[in-house]
């Protein structure tokens, strides 16, 4: 068991000083690429580590990336930049107390409904305050940050992001979040403090994604509320974290990686039927893979397995 | 001014209703929450915006065709994509995701062929825009026709829902389908029919907006959440709780729109939606849930 | 005997049905009481406002004198209440040993890790289901399950222990066994309100029993004198009974 733990932990530190020395070896399209994919592995765990165990599907995935972004165009010229990153993570964290106490009380389908539309309103709130309060819609990002730089904040925040949710399920949390997600009744029953759970699991979440929001604006030099609040992240996320299988530690990763290329490939080569894809996509997935694919691959061996071991036992 | 804002409020309200009638229909009776239904909405428009176009067909005779055409596309929609998940459904909650992600996929397909096939531009056309005196403003006939319309067909399903034994067993189904089932009910085609029933509100209420509203490919994301919030306010399943919760939407984002700022009516729809929900969580209307 | 759960004027509306209207009662420390009443006459209801599912439309709660009504059921799990439910919510997608566990890790005393489950694999013991600790919950039958949401609510260390018809559906056998294991946990010094209808449970355990009908307390009384009470005999069976 120790040992197992062990060689799992040395796996992921070796996977984590790979991927560091990566930009020393790749060029610079290699970097953009693993900018956006390494935004997405950290986007969707994050995301499945409220919405898997609690069952509340999220969409307000883009409504924190956004604020992360849009906190780093307004005061990038007035804060230095590590500051600049807890600022933006702050305003995120703030955000989510607020949504998550008026929304965590919820029916989960009004909950999907509230953040369904929650990116809209953070969109239509910000520009209605840059037009009539401050004047300007748009705002330019001048940070001396390289990409290389941007890859390894975002390195760091994915392996930071996968390093917590394996702590959490190792730990009492997410035996609790097990148990939300099961019988809330039980739950409450068995003293656990719901509630609390609930929108802190809920902040740590959204401030995970505020930060990518923050961490990858620079890339972008010029920012307004449509580039930033773009719903079609919220949906990315959400079906990466269930292609891979949002109840599991590789999960995520494994549903990110996979469709974070394939949506690359589709955009540049078929950009006029994106849309029609990835909803088709979409609904493959549900239908097809409803656990995600870990789980399918796990009960397809299973099943190969028991196949295999019955005829030895008639024999027998 | 006030008169103008809330003759324009009624208007908007009363093509609110017609739209959450067929949403509360599908949620309510059929249990599919249906992220796809602005879409249907939408395609209803650019319906009666070609045909008005090309054959300079006027959108109301459009009705005819729009209203059958959208009861098939939600009859088949449930038949192929929906029934699988209900069948595979072990829980209500379980079902309530599956559907919401499947008609999340519906949602991006329908918006997608929308944009390859009309682009993304706003689009509108001109029909009966002319000014009639009513107390003393002056409204457009085109609004006044859109009132009219969801007036007449959401008395009809109202009336059709509470006065027949067909709309009983319905609304059986709504309150509890074990027991409906129990009583004779077949609840899977009662499900398919309400979910048919709700397409082809979705389309009659496209029909209405594109009289008097534009549109894009992609604004059904913002008429499928008025109609889920006006849903939820009106208590999910009841009709006249919808009827009732869609005037107040429509006469607040009015309002909201003539005296504070146009770009905050989203805002409002929101800030009303949370207020409700934190006060009365089953909806303004709604049953005690148990 | 001094009162550990005190209940007085207790109500619960749902819409215009008063379910349970103004019930008082007390229960003394280490006493088994039952709580009897034909169905629908509100029991059920009782006990979920006592172990906080329910919040009371009227009425006060206390346990050893200090208010309990109003606190949500998490809360009320950390002052001793733990409970079984009439229809068993077992985590069905979490091994038996771990649905125990929650209680422990939860519970008053937050043991985890291998202590835990050593704790929770006596529990499991206690009930006679030691040998199924590593299967699904869901693979149990129904009665193990209950077997398995009792070794749930002892795993909570509780000082007052609700059961709501926990021995229902039990075969002659099973009910034997049953009702020594509820007496030992009476002896045990855990206080216990059960809400049942198996008659000769009820004789065997309860040392008092409240009655109620239509949400209206009718009897409280040593469980002989409440049994043979004219009132809670037309109740049950009817005027020309009584």
């Amino acid at each position: 068991m120790t040992s197992r733990l062990l060689c799992q932990i040395t796996g992921f530190l070796t996977i984590i000083i790979a991927l560091t020395a990566l930009p020393f070896f790749v060029g610079p399209y290699t970097i953009t690429l693993m900018i956006g994919m390494l935004g997405y592995v950290a986007l969707a765990i994050a995301w499945a580590m409220f919405s898997g165990p609690t069952r509340y599907v999220s969409l307000a995935t883009v409504a924190f990336f956004g604020i992360g972004a849009y906190a780093c165009a307004v005061f990038n010229e007035s804060l230095p930049y590590p500051l600049l990153l807890l600022v933006a993570g702050l305003i995120g964290l703030a955000v989510a107390l607020v949504v998550g106490l008026a929304t965590l009380r919820l029916a989960g389908v009004y909950f999907v409904i509230f953040t369904f539309g929650l990116a809209e309103l953070v969109r239509q709130l910000v520009t209605w305050f840059e037009v009539n309060i401050t004047g300007t819609l748009g705002r330019y990002i001048f940070l001396p940050v390289t990409p290389e730089g941007i890859y390894w904040q975002l390195l760091a925040l994915s392996a930071f992001a996968f390093a917590i949710s394996w702590l959490i399920g190792r730990s009492r949390l997410g035996l609790a979040l097990k148990v939300i997600g099961e019988d809330e009744v039980v739950a409450a029953h068995c003293g656990i403090a719901i509630a609390r759970i609930k929108l802190a699991l809920f902040a740590l979440s959204a401030v995970i994604m505020t930060l990518v929001g923050a961490i990858q604006a620079p890339r972008w030099t010029y920012v307004e509320p449509s580039i930033a609040f773009n719903p079609t992240i919220s949906f990315l996320t959400l079906i990466m974290a269930l292609l891979g299988g949002a109840n599991r530690l590789m999960g995520p990763i494994m549903g990110a990686v996979p469709l974070f290329l394939l949506f690359e490939w589709l955009s540049a080569n078929f950009p006029n039927h994106y849309s029609i894809i990835l909803g088709l996509v979409f609904i493959t997935i549900v239908f097809v893979l409803p656990n995600g694919v870990l789980d399918f691959v796990e009960k397809g061996l299973t099943h190969r397995i028991t196949a295999a071991a019955k005829p030895a036992e008639v024999q027998k | 001014m006030l008169v103008t804002a809330i003759l324009s409020g009624l208007v908007l309200g009363g093509t609110y209703a017609l739209l959450a009638m067929g949403l509360t229909l599908q949620y309510g009776i059929a249990r599919i929450m249906n992220l796809a239904y602005g879409e249907l909405i939408i395609v209803a428009a650019f319906l009666a915006y070609t045909l008005f176009a090309t054959l300079g067909l006027s959108p109301v005779w459009t009705l005819f065709i729009a209203i059958p055409a959208g009861f098939a596309l939600g009859w088949g929609i449930y038949g192929v994509l929906m029934q699988p998940l209900v069948r595979r459904a072990r829980t209500p909650a379980g079902l309530e995701i599956d559907s919401i992600l499947a008609t999340f996929g519906l949602l991006f397909v329908i918006q997608g062929l929308l944009l390859v096939s009309f682009g993304a531009n706003f689009t509108s056309y001109s029909y009966l825009n002319v000014a009639v005196d009513v107390f003393g403003t002056k409204l457009a006939a085109n609004r006044l026709i859109a009132l009219a319309l969801a007036v007449v067909l959401g008395g009809a399903i109202y009336f059709a829902l509470t006065r027949t034994l067909w709309g009983t067993a319905l609304r059986a189904v709504s309150v509890s389908p074990v027991s409906a089932s129990l009583v004779g009910i077949d609840v899977d085609r009662a499900a398919r029919t309400a979910f048919a029933l709700g397409g082809a509100l979705a389309a009659a209420g496209g029909v209405v907006i594109s009289m008097y509203q534009t549109f894009t490919a992609t604004s059904g994301v913002v008429f499928t959440m008025k109609a889920l919030i006006i849903v939820i306010m009106g208590g999910v399943g009841n009709i006249l709780g919808a009827l009732s919760a869609g005037l107040v939407l429509g006469l607040a984002e009015t309002l909201v729109a003539t005296y504070v700022d146009p770009g905050l009516t989203l805002a409002t729809t929101y800030g009303l939606f949370i207020a409700i929900l934190l006060w009365r969580p089953t909806g303004l209307f709604g049953r005690a849930a148990r | 005997m001094s009162a550990l759960l005190e209940v007085s004027g207790l109500s619960r509306r749902f819409g215009g049905l008063l379910a349970v209207n103004d019930v008082s009662f007390s229960v003394g420390q280490g006493a088994i009481v039952g709580l009897l009443g034909p169905n629908g006459s509100g029991k059920t209801t009782v006990l979920n406002m006592i172990s906080g599912h329910l919040l009371p439309s009227g009425g006060d709660i206390s346990l050893h004198g200090k208010r309990i009504s109003g606190l949500g059921a998490s809360r009320i799990s950390k002052h001793g209440v733990a409970r079984t439910f009439q229809l068993v919510r077992a985590l069905p997608s979490l091994t038996v040993v771990e649905n125990v566990t929650v209680a422990l890790a939860f519970g008053r005393q937050k043991l985890w890790g291998v202590a835990a489950r050593e704790r929770a694999m006596g529990f499991l013991d206690q009930v006679g289901l030691a040998h199924r600790a590593d299967h699904l919950a869901e693979d149990l039958t129904y009665i193990d399950q209950k077997r398995m949401e009792l070794a749930r609510a002892l795993a909570a260390d509780p000082e007052l222990l609700l059961l709501d018809e926990w021995l229902a559906g039990l075969n002659p056998t099973e009910l034997q066994s049953g009702i020594g294991l509820i007496r030992s946990l009476g002896s045990s010094g855990i206080t216990i309100l059960m809400v049942e209808h198996v008659m000769e449970a009820i004789r065997a355990l309860c040392s008092q029993c409240v009655i109620m009908n239509a949400g209206v307390k009718i009897a409280d009384a040593p469980t002989a004198d409440a049994l043979s009470d004219p009132a809670v005999i037309t109740a049950y069976l009817g005027e020309q009974h009584a």
